[in-house]
C-alpha cells in the first residue's frame, strides 16, 4: 500500500523537474545562442555592437518578429500558415494607396485599416480550414498565391515611392525612443500581449491542449473550428500590422513586398522552439528565433563569410533546431517512461 | 418508482453501412449505479459517446429529467452534467496534469485569467479524495496507462457531474486502486448521481451495480437489478449461444519450435520477454490495455528496434528492426488497427489483398492486372469476403469483411508463423466463428499462432498456451488445461506471486 502510495509522487516529482529545465533550455539555448553569435561578431569586429548596427538588427528583426509570434500561435493548433508574405504584401501595397486616395489619415487608422485587412484574410483562411477540413497546408498555399495575384491585378505594376507616403508615417519607421526603433516598440507589445493571452486565458489554454491532441480537444468540449478560426484571424492581423511597419520602414511598395517571407517566418517558429506538431513552445522563443535569424544574416558579412553562405547557414540552424529538439524530447520521453519500468 | 434522470429510448445510430446502435433504451435513475455489459462491438462505446455528445443518434430521444436534451457537442454534455470517463484516455501530453483535469473550466481570477495556484491545489485535492500522489504539475507525456485513468477519474468527479459514465475505467488499474474507484463512484452515487459502469469483469459489476442491461449486436437485450442476475444468465444473454461453440479449436500436433524470441527489451516499455511458439500451436499473448503485447508483437516482426535481445524463425536469427526479413523468414502481421495499420483504405479489394506479394505476382517489376486479380480472387473466396467487386476501395466493406481481406494478404505469403493482434476485435460474432476456425485450420496446417487478444473467452477457447503480460513483463505461462479467467486476471493485474 504504502509503495503503491509513494511510487508516482516520486516519479513525477523527478519528471516535472526534468521537464521544467528542458523547457527553460528551449528558450534559454536560443538567448545563449544569441549572446554567443554577438559575442563572436564583435570580438571580430567591435563596429557590430555600434548603436547603429543595434538599431539596424532591432528593425531588421521587427517585422519576421511579429510575422512569428502570429505563425507561433498557429503553429501551436498544429497548423502552419503560408500566406502571411502574401498578407503582407497586400496590406503594405493597401497602406501605399490609402495614403494615395487620403494623405492627411491619421497613423492609428491606418494601422487599424492594415490590421483589419489581414484579419479579414486570416478569416478567410481559418474559415476554408474550420469548413471545408482540409489541411492548413494546402489551403494556406493556395491563398498564397491568390493573395499574392490580387496584389498584382491590384497594383498592375506600378510602385508606390516614399514621395507618395506622409512623411510623420515615414519618420514612425525610423524613429527612435531611447535608441530603441519605434517600430521594435510594437513587436515588443505584439510580444507581450500574445505572450500573455497565450499563457493565462482558457482560449490561450485550449490552443495548447489542441495542438497537442486533436482528438481529445473535442472530447473535451472545446470549440476546435472556432479556436484554429481564430488562430488563422491572429496570425494575419498580424502580418496585416506587419504589412503596415513595412510600408513606413522601406517607403517604397510594389506587389512583391514580403514575397518568400512565410519560409523565413515558419524558420524562426521552429528555431524558436516551437514543435512544428504543435502543443509545446512558445511565442516568446518564435520572436526570439527571428531575432537569432536576422541577426545570423547580419553577422556572416562581418565574420567575413561569404554572402553566398547565408542560406546554407540558416538551414544547418533550422536542422540543428530539430535534432535538439527531437533529442530532448526523446530524452524527457525515454526518462519519463523507464522511471516506470523499473520500478 | 421514482421516474428516470436520464432515458434513451428508441436509440438508433448507423456508421456508413454498419448499423452500430439498433432501437436501444436505458434507463438510470438517480442515487443507483447501473451497469452495461455485453462483448466488444456490441454497442456499448457508441452508446457512451452518444451520452458524451459526440455522436448524435440517427433516431430516438435522449431525455434528462424528462425532458428532451439535444447534445450538440460533448460541451453541451458537461454542461448538461454529464461526466464520461472513456476507456482509451485522452489526455494532451504537452500540458500539465493539472491542465488536463481543469482544461476549458479552469479556476480563474482577476480579468478572467487562469489561476493557476488555485488550479494546482483543486487538482492536489482531488488527487487526494482518490488517494493517489501525481503531481500536478508534471506534464501527462509518460504517464503510465493507470495513471492517465486516475488523471480521467479526477477529470469526472471535479464536474460534480449528475450522471457519471465509465467505460471501461478498471482495465488498467491494479486492485488498490480499483477499490478506491469504487470508493468515490459510491460516493458520488450516494450523493445522488446517477453511475453508468461498463465493465468486462462480473465480480466488479456485482460489487458495484443495482441494475444490469445486457446489449448484444447493438441492441438491447435485457435490464435486471443485479440481485436477480446470475454470471451464467448474463453471460448467455452476451454471447447469445453456447460458449463453448463459438471457438473451434482442432487438437494439432505440436512440433519443432518456429519462433523464439529470447530476453526481448525496449526501455520503459517491454523487458526481458522470452518465449517460444511451434508449429501447429496458438499461443495467446494476453495482458491488460498497456501492458506491452502489441508493442512485443511489432518488435518481433521488425516494424519497431528492440534494445536487447533476439528472435529466431526456425532457428535462423532475425535482424532487429527489418520487417523484409521478417516477411522472407516467413513471418506475418495482421495488426491491431486495420484501418490504420493493416489496409491502404483508398485502394481497392484485389489491389490490398496482394500488396505483400506484389513482387511475386510482377513480371520484371510490372504488375499485370491479370495475376493480382486471380490472386486476390482465389484468396476472397476462401475467406468468404463479402464484397460486391474486388475492385471497390476496401473502405466500403464491413468492418468483418475488412478483417479478412486483412487476412487474406498475409495468409496468401504463405506464412510459417501469424502474428495476429486482437483479430476479432468490432466484428460480428458470425464471422468471429469463422476467423477462429481460420486460426484453428492454420495451426492444424503446422503454422506458428501467436494471438494477442484482451477478450479472454477468445484467449481461453482458442489458445493451447496463454502468455501473460503484465507492465512490460511476462508475469505467466499457463498451458491450457490450467488457463482460466482468474488465472489469467490474477497474472495480468500482477497479483499472480501473491494470490
Amino acid at each position: 500500500m504504502t509503495v503503491t502510495q509513494n511510487r508516482p509522487g516520486v516519479q513525477a516529482e523527478r519528471g516535472t523537474r526534468l521537464v521544467r529545465r528542458t523547457f527553460a533550455v528551449r528558450e534559454l539555448g536560443i538567448l545563449l545562442a544569441l549572446v554567443v553569435l554577438v559575442a563572436a561578431t564583435t570580438i571580430a569586429n567591435p563596429r557590430f555592437l555600434s548603436a547603429q548596427n543595434v538599431k539596424d538588427l532591432l528593425l531588421g528583426s521587427t517585422i519576421l518578429a511579429i510575422l512569428a509570434v502570429g505563425q507561433a500561435v498557429v503553429v501551436i493548433t498544429r497548423n502552419v500558415d503560408l500566406s502571411v508574405g502574401s498578407i503582407l504584401g497586400l496590406s503594405a501595397f493597401a497602406t501605399g494607396s490609402v495614403f494615395l486616395a487620403a494623405p492627411g489619415l491619421p497613423i492609428p487608422v491606418m494601422l487599424v485599416i492594415g490590421t483589419a485587412l489581414g484579419a479579414v484574410l486570416g478569416a478567410v483562411n481559418g474559415g476554408l480550414i474550420a469548413a471545408a477540413r482540409v489541411p492548413a497546408l494546402v489551403v494556406t498555399l493556395g491563398t498564397l498565391y491568390v493573395f499574392r495575384g490580387l496584389d498584382y491585378m491590384w497594383a498592375t505594376g506600378r510602385q508606390i515611392n516614399a514621395a507618395d507616403m506622409p512623411a510623420g508615417f515615414l519618420k514612425m519607421g525610423t524613429a527612435t525612443v531611447l535608441g530603441v526603433p519605434v517600430l521594435a516598440l510594437f513587436a515588443v507589445v505584439v510580444l507581450v500581449v500574445v505572450g500573455y493571452y497565450t499563457a493565462n486565458y482558457r482560449s490561450g489554454r485550449e490552443l495548447y491542449a489542441l495542438g497537442s491532441d486533436p482528438a481529445a480537444a473535442r472530447l473535451s468540449g472545446i470549440p476546435t473550428g472556432r479556436r484554429i478560426l481564430y488562430a488563422f484571424v491572429t496570425s494575419g492581423a498580424l502580418a496585416g500590422l506587419a504589412g503596415v511597419l513595412y510600408s513606413a520602414r522601406f517607403g517604397t511598395v510594389d506587389a512583391n513586398a514580403g514575397q518568400g517571407m512565410e519560409l523565413n517566418v515558419v524558420a524562426a517558429v521552429v528555431v524558436g522552439g516551437v514543435a512544428i506538431f504543435g502543443g509545446s513552445g512558445s511565442v516568446y522563443g518564435a520572436a526570439l528565433g527571428a531575432v537569432l535569424l536576422t541577426t545570423i544574416r547580419a553577422a556572416l558579412p562581418v565574420l567575413g563569410i561569404n554572402v553566398f553562405w547565408q542560406d546554407a547557414a540558416v538551414g544547418a540552424l533550422i536542422l540543428a533546431a530539430i535534432g535538439l529538439d527531437r533529442a530532448l524530447s526523446a530524452r524527457v520521453g525515454r526518462s519519463l517512461r523507464e522511471r516506470k519500468a523499473h520500478v | 418508482m421514482p421516474p428516470p434522470l436520464l432515458a434513451l429510448s428508441g436509440v438508433s445510430k448507423s456508421f456508413g453501412a454498419v448499423a452500430a446502435l439498433r432501437d436501444v433504451r436505458l434507463e438510470l435513475y438517480a442515487g443507483e449505479a447501473h451497469a452495461l455489459i455485453g462483448e466488444n462491438g456490441a454497442g456499448k462505446s457508441t452508446l457512451v459517446k452518444i451520452l458524451a455528445g459526440v455522436h448524435a443518434p440517427d433516431e430516438g430521444t435522449v431525455t434528462l429529467d424528462g425532458r428532451p436534451l439535444v447534445l450538440r457537442g460533448p460541451a453541451d454534455a458537461r454542461d448538461a452534467g454529464i461526466a464520461v470517463i472513456y476507456q482509451e484516455p485522452t489526455l494532451f501530453p504537452d500540458l500539465s496534469v493539472a491542465e488536463n483535469i481543469f482544461m476549458g473550466r479552469q479556476p480563474l481570477r482577476g480579468l478572467r485569467r487562469v489561476d493557476r495556484a488555485r488550479m494546482r491545489a483543486m487538482a492536489a485535492e482531488l488527487f487526494e479524495r482518490l488517494g493517489v500522489r501525481l503531481d500536478p504539475d508534471r506534464p501527462a507525456r509518460g504517464l503510465s496507462i493507470a495513471d492517465q485513468q486516475l488523471v480521467e477519474i479526477a477529470k469526472a468527479i471535479s464536474l460534480d457531474a449528475r450522471v457519471l459514465v465509465m467505460d471501461e475505467p478498471t482495465a488498467a488499474l491494479s486492485g488498490v486502486e480499483v477499490d478506491r474507484l469504487f470508493a468515490v463512484a459510491r460516493s458520488v452515487r450516494d450523493a445522488g448521481a446517477a453511475v453508468l459502469f461498463i465493465s468486462h469483469r462480473f465480480d466488479e459489476v456485482f460489487a458495484l451495480c443495482e441494475r444490469i442491461t445486457v446489449m448484444r449486436d447493438g441492441q438491447w437485450i435485457s435490464t435486471d437489478p443485479a440481485a436477480e442476475l446470475t454470471v451464467d444468465q448474463a453471460v448467455r444473454r452476451m454471447v447469445g449461444r453456447e460458449v463453448s461453440t463459438l471457438f473451434p479449436k482442432q487438437q494439432t500436433t505440436v512440433g519443432d519450435p518456429r519462433l523464439e524470441v529470447r530476453g526481448l527489451t525496449r526501455h520503459g516499455v517491454f523487458a526481458d520477454v522470452g518465449f517460444t511458439v511451434r508449429a501447429g500451436e496458438i499461443v495467446a499473448l494476453a495482458g491488460l490495455v498497456g501492458a506491452g503485447r502489441s508493442e512485443v508483437s511489432r518488435a518481433v516482426f521488425g516494424v519497431d528496434r528492440y534494445d536487447a535481445g533476439e528472435v529466431l524463425v526456425d532457428g535462423r536469427r532475425l535482424p532487429n528492426g527489418d520487417t523484409g526479413a521478417a516477411i522472407r523468414a516467413g513471418l506475418a502481421l495482421v495488426p491491431e488497427d486495420r484501418r490504420q495499420q493493416g489496409l491502404v483504405m483508398e485502394l481497392s479489394v484485389e489491389r490490398n489483398a496482394t500488396l505483400p506479394r506484389r513482387w511475386s505476382l510482377s513480371w520484371g517489376g510490372l504488375l499485370l492486372g491479370g495475376a493480382e486479380r486471380r490472386s486476390a480472387a482465389t484468396w476472397t473466396q476462401a475467406l468468404r469476403v463479402k464484397a460486391a467487386r474486388l475492385a471497390d476501395p476496401v473502405s466500403t466493406l464491413s468492418g468483418g469483411n475488412q478483417q479478412k481481406v486483412v487476412l487474406a494478404k498475409w495468409l496468401a505469403t504463405s506464412p510459417r508463423v501469424l502474428i495476429v493482434d486482437e483479430p476479432t476485435r468490432g466484428i460480428d460474432i458470425g464471422t468471429k466463428a469463422e476467423v477462429h476456425r481460420l486460426l484453428s485450420q492454420l495451426a492444424a496446417d503446422g503454422v506458428a499462432v501467436l494471438m494477442v487478444s484482451s477478450e479472454l473467452p477468445e484467449v481461453l477457447g482458442m489458445a493451447d498456451r496463454v502468455l501473460v503480460m503484465h507492465e512490460g513483463r511476462l508475469a505467466a505461462d499457463i498451458p491450457r488445461d490450467r488457463a482460466d479467467e482468474e488465472s489469467v486476471m490474477l497474472a495480468a493485474t500482477g497479483q499472480a506471486g501473491r494470490a
